[in-house]
């Protein structure tokens, strides 16, 4: 199993060791060939319209659409998940509109506003530390996205088919189950194939 | 858990957030907004660009409230702002008006000729600059969340940030191969606390993001500091003091990014118009250099 992360921009690496903690081949792509190669793919946190913009440019948008097409597990953190939603409130950048939600930037506010939370989140037993760093919420979602966990500011973490999303940072701390429930994702997608 | 703000897991975080990217200096609105436009992860919004700072001389000051929060309106990236090394009422100020991040910079005439502001009593995080990693750690160890090289800002010079970056690297390498008696020594020698060089020995790097800075002014600057282990780039005067500021961001965020295919460095680099005409560090006497400030 080779799980891919989005080097264009952002926490590339922290995703990588997370990755290979939890048991994966884990690589960062960067061009169309590289996210050829890979059974899944992670969408790192960074300045979503640097990442957007490079991802048009050099059209990897169209390349990730394809794949996400055929069934390819993709999640995406902060940025990501601002990438993968359908549009952004606010700004017309065009994103991959993956998952059935708007996102507002920025929701909880500026830096000063960043934030450590434990955070209860469908289906996991425990809390979940998140570090919410300049992060976004979704709204406005569609029929077909589950809502795996949400603060009073809005919705943090969403699933929609074979694409998850969360507005907090699972790769900033040491707690592996976001990682290995998205690996399982990717595994129950290869064993389809 | 209630939520806890200003820790420095969220500071480091945002530092960590910027990998990868170029934060350009800005000195107006409409300078940000095409800044964000090309691609920028962040802007240091200042009232002079250090090339500026360097010609007209006086004394340099952190930028007008005013200013920085109209900066802060225009785009949606992070705006980070600098103050001048120890003076802390200029950075409670930039707190409170909910600035992103915090340079504690050499650029700016310093305020205290001993003391740095300590760092660990923000909210929000600091990046300070480096020559060597004595100096990396002594700003880590006073909360500094993010490093930078030094470099000598407003030269258009690349050799300082090329210098300051090897001797950084070098220097953690060396900690690598050393054994746990030789830390205490190193330790001292570095004028470091014994645990963050203890945390260099086992992460092999900095614990923190550190970028390159100061002379960064053409992609192929921006892919050389990449493949010498940094993090990222700050791009002072480059940007704005070049013939096509737009087309020059442009193509310094694409050399950033893929700073290891030389075919799109190359591409990038194509016709970008005149480059900041730049002062070879060499004719700069000691006096001149802003490196030298707070140790």
């Amino acid at each position: 199993m080779k799980v891919g992360v989005l080097a264009i921009q952002g926490a590339v690496s922290e995703h990588i060791n997370m990755l290979k903690r939890a048991g994966a081949e884990a690589l960062a792509v960067k061009t169309a060939e590289g996210i050829n190669a890979v059974d899944g793919l992670i969408l790192p946190g960074g300045e979503s319209t640097t990442i957007g913009r490079l991802i048009r440019l050099h059209t990897i948008d169209d390349v990730i659409k394809e794949r996400a097409a055929k069934g390819m597990p993709i999640y995406g953190t902060c940025a990501g998940m601002i990438l993968l939603s359908k549009d952004i409130n606010g700004f017309n950048q065009p994103t991959l509109d993956l998952i059935d939600a708007t996102v507002i930037r920025n929701a909880f506010g500026r830096q000063v506003d960043s934030m450590e939370v434990d955070l209860a989140i469908k289906g996991f037993d425990v809390p979940f530390h998140a570090t919410f760093v300049r992060a976004p919420v979704a709204e406005r979602l569609g029929k077909d996205v589950e809502v795996l966990s949400e603060l009073p500011e809005g919705v943090v973490f969403v699933k929609q088919g074979n694409i998850l999303a969360s507005s907090f940072h699972p790769e900033l701390g040491n707690d592996l189950r976001i990682h290995k429930y998205f690996l399982d994702i990717v595994k129950s997608f290869l064993n389809k194939q | 858990m209630e939520e806890v703000y200003g820790t420095i897991k969220v500071k480091k975080g945002l530092a960590e957030m910027l990998k990868g990217g170029v934060i350009m200096d800005v000195t107006s609105a409409g300078q940000a907004k095409i800044a964000e436009e090309a691609g920028a992860v962040a802007v240091m919004a200042l009232e002079r660009i250090p090339a500026d700072i360097r010609s007209q001389g006086g004394v340099a000051r952190m930028a007008d409230p005013k200013l920085v929060k109209d900066i802060m309106d225009a785009v949606s990236i992070p705006v980070m702002a600098k103050v001048r090394i120890g003076h802390f009422a200029e950075a409670q100020i930039l707190e409170s008006i909910g600035v992103d991040f915090i340079d504690e910079s050499e650029v700016l005439t310093p305020a205290d000729e001993t003391h740095h502001v300590n760092k660990w009593d923000f909210k929000i995080p600091f990046v300070c600059g480096a020559r060597d990693l004595g100096e990396a750690l002594r700003r880590i160890s006073e909360g500094a969340a993010m490093i930078r090289t030094k470099g000598e800002p407003g030269t258009g010079d690349i050799a300082e940030a090329v210098r300051h970056m090897r001797v950084v690297m070098d220097e953690i390498r060396k900690i690598q191969n050393m054994s746990e008696d030789e830390l205490f020594t190193e330790a001292k020698e570095l004028r470091a606390p014994v645990e963050l060089v203890r945390e260099i020995k086992a992460l092999g790097r900095l614990p923190v993001v550190n970028f390159a800075a100061g002379g960064i002014a053409t992609p192929a600057d921006a892919s050389l500091m990449m493949q010498l282990g940094a993090d990222g780039v700050f791009v002072g005067s480059g940007i704005f003091k070049s013939a096509n500021p737009k087309r020059r961001a442009e193509a310094i965020v694409a050399a950033t990014t893929y700073f290891d295919k030389p075919e799109i460095v190359a591409k990038a680099s194509e016709s970008l118009g005149e480059e900041m005409a730049g002062i070879d560090i060499k004719d700069l006497t000691d006096k001149d250099k802003m490196q030298v400030r707070g140790e």
